[in-house]
C-alpha cells in the first residue's frame, strides 16, 4: 500500500512519469487510433511525398531508361512557361467569380431557407437537389442545353450563338454551370451561420431603431463571420481545383484551360511525370497557401473578438 | 436474442457453399485459362459499330482450328481517349493486352517505348504485300515493322455540283469560287476542321507538304518548315478563316460539325474523310444527289496536293504471354476479306492498293430512303478511284515518339486560324515544335 501511494505521489509531482493506468490507456488510444493514422499515411502521405520526388526528376514514361534527377529543373520549366500563367490566370477568373456570385446567392438562399415558415423540409432538400447531382452529369446537362443545334437556350433566347467557341461565353457557361451545382453548398453553410446568430440580439437592435439593413450589416453578418469565413475556404479551395466542367465543355480551348486540366494533360495524355508533377506541386503549394489566408483571417477575427468584446 | 443469433449462423452455413463456389470462379477467371485451354488474345479496339471488327474476330477465331481466340476489348469511339487508357495500361507492361487497334500517329511512340514488338520477317512480308506504300510506313518504324496495315482514309475535296461546274484544283481558286457564289447570294461556306485538336494539324500538314516542305526532316529529329513553303500554307489557313467562306463556328468545328453542316445545304465545298458520303445519302438525299468529289486543294504552284494519311493498324503488345500467336492473329484479322468487310459494314477504306479496282467494293450499294418513302440503291464507294490516287501518294504526320506533343504544339500555335501572322507564326511554329522535340516544356 505504501509504496503504492509514494509512487502515485511521485507521479503527480513528475509530470511525464504517468501512472500505470494512464500509460495503457495511452497505449490503447494509440492503438485505437493507429489504423487511421496508418491508412492516412498510406493514402495521402505516401502519394504527396511521391509526387514530391517525381517532380524532381526528369520522368517520361515514354523514355524510362533517360530517367534521372534534375533537381528544380522542372518547377523552371514550369514557372517559366507562358501556359501556366495563362491557366493560372483562367482559374483565379473562374474561382473568384464564382464564388463571388456563389456567396451573393447562397445568402439568399440560406436567408430563404432560414425564414421559410411552412414547408420548411421541402424548401431545403429542394435546393440542394443541384449539389447531389454528379459534376459531369451536371456539366454534360448544361453543355447539351446550350448546344447550338440540340440545346434549348438559344431557342429561349432567340439567338444562333456558337458559345463554346468565344472566349468569354465559354468562362460564361463554365461558371454558371459551377454557380448552379454548388450555391447549394454555400447556402447550407451559411444556414448553419444563421443559427448562430441569437434572435434576441437581432430583436434587441429592432427596438433600438436599427433599420434592417442596419441589421443586417452591424448585427448578423459580423457574428456570422465565422461561418461565412468557412464556406468561403471550402468553396475557394473547391473551385481553384476545378477539372470536370471545364474538361467537357471545352477540353481547355478559349483560353479555359485550368491548372488541373494542364496537370492532367501533362501527366495522363504527355506521360511526363516529372513535369506533370511538378505542376501538381504547385498547386498543392498554391492551395495551401490559399488556406493559410483564410486561417489566417479567422486568427485575427477570434483574437480581436476575445480582446474587444 | 438467442434466437436472433442462431438464425443468423444458420444463414451463414446456407451461404458457405456459395461463398465457396465465387471464390473457385475467382480462381478460375484469374488463372486465365480461357476454354478447355485455348489460348485468348485480347484485342483492344474501339467497336467499329457495323460490326465488322467483331466478325473478324470470329472469322479469325474459326480459322485458327482452336490455336487461340480472339476476344475484343473495346475502347471508346475517340482516339483521343483510346490512347490514353491504351498507353497508361502498356506503361504499367499490362500483359492483358495482345493485339491493338493502332491509330497511324502512335507507331512512333510505341514502339520506341517498347510497347510493341517489330514483326518477323515471315509475317512483315505477309502483312506488307500488296498495300499501299504510304500505309506501310506509318506503320514502319526505324526500318521495321511494328504493325499489320489494316484500315486506311484520307480527305477528300466534296463540293456541289450545282454550284461548282468545275471542281478547284487549288484552295485559291476555291475560296474565288466562294466569293463568286457570295455575290450571287448562294451557299458558299467552305467546312474544314478548325477546332483546337489533331484535325486541324491533319489541314495544316496537308497544306505544307502541297506546298513543299516538311515539319520534321528525314530522321525526325530536326525541325525543317522551310520559310516561304510554310509562309503559303498558314496563308491559305488564315485566308480561309477571314473570309466569308468560314463557318461562323469554324474554332470549334471538327469533321462531323462540317458534315451537320453540309448536310444543312449551306456549304459549296468541304474537305472531309468518306463517312460524310453514306451520311448524306441518309439524312438529306437531295444534298447527296449534288454531291461531287475531287482530289483534295493543291497550292498554287506546287503540283498536285499532298493529303495527310490516316487509318488503322494492328500492333502487337510486347507483354503478352502469346506473342507468337498474335502475329499470326494480326495477319489473318488485317485479310484482305476482312479488309473488304470493314470497309462495306464500317466504310473503312482497305489499305491493299488492288481492292480499290475489286468489283466488291467498286460495285457495293446501300439502300438510301429518300423524304418520299422511296428505296434506291446508291453506290458505296463511288469516289474509290479518286480515292486511291490520292493515297498513292498521300503523307505521313511526323514520325517521331514525340509525335503526341508536336501535335499539340502545332494546334496551340495556330489557333484560332483567324489570328494567324503568317510571317510571324513561322518563327513560333518552329520554336514551339523544338521544344516539343526535346519533351521539355508546359503544351
Amino acid at each position: 500500500m505504501t509504496t503504492a501511494s509514494t509512487t502515485g505521489t511521485a507521479a503527480i509531482a513528475t509530470r511525464p512519469r504517468l501512472t500505470e493506468r494512464a500509460r495503457s490507456e495511452r497505449r490503447l488510444g494509440w492503438m485505437l487510433s493507429a489504423p487511421a493514422v496508418i491508412v492516412m499515411l498510406v493514402v495521402t502521405a505516401y502519394p504527396i511525398v511521391y509526387a514530391i520526388w517525381l517532380s524532381l526528376q526528369r520522368y517520361d514514361l515514354r523514355f524510362p531508361d533517360d530517367r534521372k534527377l534534375v533537381g528544380l529543373r522542372n518547377y523552371g520549366a514550369v514557372l517559366g512557361n507562358e501556359v501556366f500563367w495563362q491557366d493560372l490566370t483562367s482559374t483565379l477568373v473562374i474561382t473568384v467569380i464564382s464564388v463571388v456570385v456563389e456567396l451573393v446567392l447562397g445568402f439568399a438562399l440560406a436567408w430563404i431557407m432560414y425564414k421559410a415558415i411552412f414547408g420548411r423540409a421541402i424548401v431545403r432538400a429542394s435546393l440542394l437537389v443541384p449539389y447531389g447531382i454528379i459534376t459531369v452529369v451536371a456539366a454534360f446537362s448544361w453543355r447539351f442545353a446550350f448546344d447550338p443545334t440540340t440545346g434549348f437556350v438559344n431557342g429561349l433566347l432567340n439567338t444562333d450563338r456558337s458559345w463554346f467557341s468565344a472566349s468569354w461565353t465559354s468562362y460564361l457557361v463554365i461558371i454558371a454551370t459551377e454557380v448552379w451545382k454548388t450555391t447549394p453548398f454555400m447556402a447550407l453553410l451559411l444556414l448553419a451561420g444563421f443559427t448562430l446568430v441569437p434572435d434576441d440580439v437581432v430583436k434587441a437592435a429592432r427596438v433600438d431603431g436599427a433599420s434592417a439593413w442596419q441589421r443586417l450589416t452591424k448585427i448578423i453578418i459580423p457574428l456570422m463571420k465565422p461561418a461565412i469565413l468557412v464556406a468561403l475556404l471550402f468553396r475557394t479551395l473547391d473551385a481553384f481545383r476545378i477539372f470536370d466542367s471545364v474538361y467537357v465543355m471545352t477540353r481547355g480551348a478559349q483560353n479555359t484551360e485550368t491548372l488541373s486540366i494542364l496537370g492532367y494533360n501533362t501527366l495522363i495524355t504527355r506521360l511526363n511525370l516529372g513535369l506533370g508533377s511538378a505542376v501538381s506541386v504547385i498547386m498543392f503549394l498554391l492551395v495551401i497557401l490559399i488556406a493559410a489566408l483564410f486561417v489566417k483571417g479567422f486568427g485575427a477575427d477570434l483574437a480581436q473578438q476575445r480582446g474587444e468584446r | 436474442m438467442r434466437r436472433r443469433g442462431r438464425r443468423e449462423t444458420s444463414e451463414l452455413r446456407r451461404l458457405a457453399p456459395l461463398l465457396v463456389v465465387l471464390t473457385l470462379i475467382a480462381a478460375a477467371c484469374g488463372s486465365g485459362g480461357g476454354e478447355g485451354g485455348v489460348p485468348t488474345l485480347h484485342w483492344y479496339s474501339y467497336d467499329e459499330p457495323g460490326g465488322s471488327y467483331v466478325d473478324a474476330a470470329k472469322a479469325c477465331t474459326a480459322a485458327a482450328h482452336g490455336r487461340y481466340r480472339i476476344d475484343l476489348v473495346t475502347l471508346p469511339n475517340d482516339a483521343d481517349q483510346q490512347r490514353e487508357q491504351l498507353v497508361r495500361r502498356l506503361a504499367a507492361k499490362d500483359s492483358d493486352i495482345d493485339l491493338i487497334s493502332q491509330d497511324v500517329i502512335w507507331t512512333a511512340e510505341f514502339a520506341q517505348a517498347g510497347w510493341i514488338l517489330p514483326f518477323p520477317k515471315a509475317e512483315a512480308t505477309k502483312v506488307t504485300k500488296g498495300r499501299l506504300k504510304p500505309s506501310v510506313q506509318t506503320a514502319t518504324y526505324e526500318h521495321r515493322l511494328f504493325a499489320a496495315p489494316f484500315t486506311s482514309n484520307t480527305q477528300l475535296l466534296w463540293y456541289r455540283k450545282s454550284l461548282v461546274p468545275h471542281p478547284p484544283t487549288t484552295w485559291g481558286q476555291a475560296l474565288r469560287d466562294t466569293q463568286r457564289l457570295d455575290q450571287q447570294g448562294k451557299p458558299h461556306q467552305f467546312q474544314v476542321q478548325g477546332q483546337r485538336y489533331e484535325g486541324l494539324v491533319v489541314w495544316f500538314i496537308s497544306l505544307l507538304e502541297s506546298a513543299g516542305t516538311t515539319v520534321l526532316d528525314k530522321t525526325g529529329t530536326k525541325v525543317v518548315l522551310a520559310t516561304k513553303p510554310t509562309e503559303r500554307a498558314l496563308s491559305v489557313m488564315r485566308d480561309l478563316s477571314r473570309s466569308s467562306a468560314a463557318p461562323a463556328a469554324l474554332s470549334t468545328a471538327r469533321e462531323d460539325d462540317g458534315r451537320l453542316a453540309w448536310e444543312s445545304g449551306s456549304s459549296a465545298f468541304m474537305v472531309n474523310y468518306t463517312f460524310v458520303w453514306p451520311s448524306a445519302n441518309t439524312n438529306a438525299p437531295d444534298i447527296a444527289q449534288d454531291m461531287g468529289w475531287a482530289r483534295y486543294p493543291g497550292i498554287a504552284g506546287g503540283g498536285p496536293s499532298k493529303v495527310t494519311i490516316g487509318g488503322f493498324n494492328l500492333g502487337v503488345g510486347a507483354f503478352g504471354h502469346h506473342t507468337d500467336l498474335a502475329f499470326q492473329a494480326a495477319a489473318c484479322l488485317t485479310s484482305e476479306k476482312n479488309q473488304i468487310d470493314a470497309a462495306i459494314k464500317g466504310g473503312l477504306l482497305p489499305t491493299t492498293e488492288a481492292l480499290y479496282d475489286d468489283p466488291k467494293l467498286t460495285d457495293a450499294t446501300q439502300d438510301v430512303t429518300d423524304p418520299s418513302g422511296k428505296t434506291k440503291k446508291v453506290k458505296s464507294f463511288p469516289y474509290a478511284d479518286v480515292l486511291k490516287a490520292t493515297l498513292a501518294d498521300a503523307v505521313l504526320r511526323p514520325q517521331t515518339p514525340f509525335y503526341n506533343d508536336v501535335s499539340l504544339a502545332i494546334s496551340r500555335t495556330l489557333h484560332p486560324t483567324n489570328h494567324i501572322d503568317p510571317q510571324a507564326d513561322v518563327q513560333r511554329l518552329r520554336d514551339a515544335i523544338k521544344r516539343a522535340l526535346k519533351g521539355e516544356g508546359l503544351l
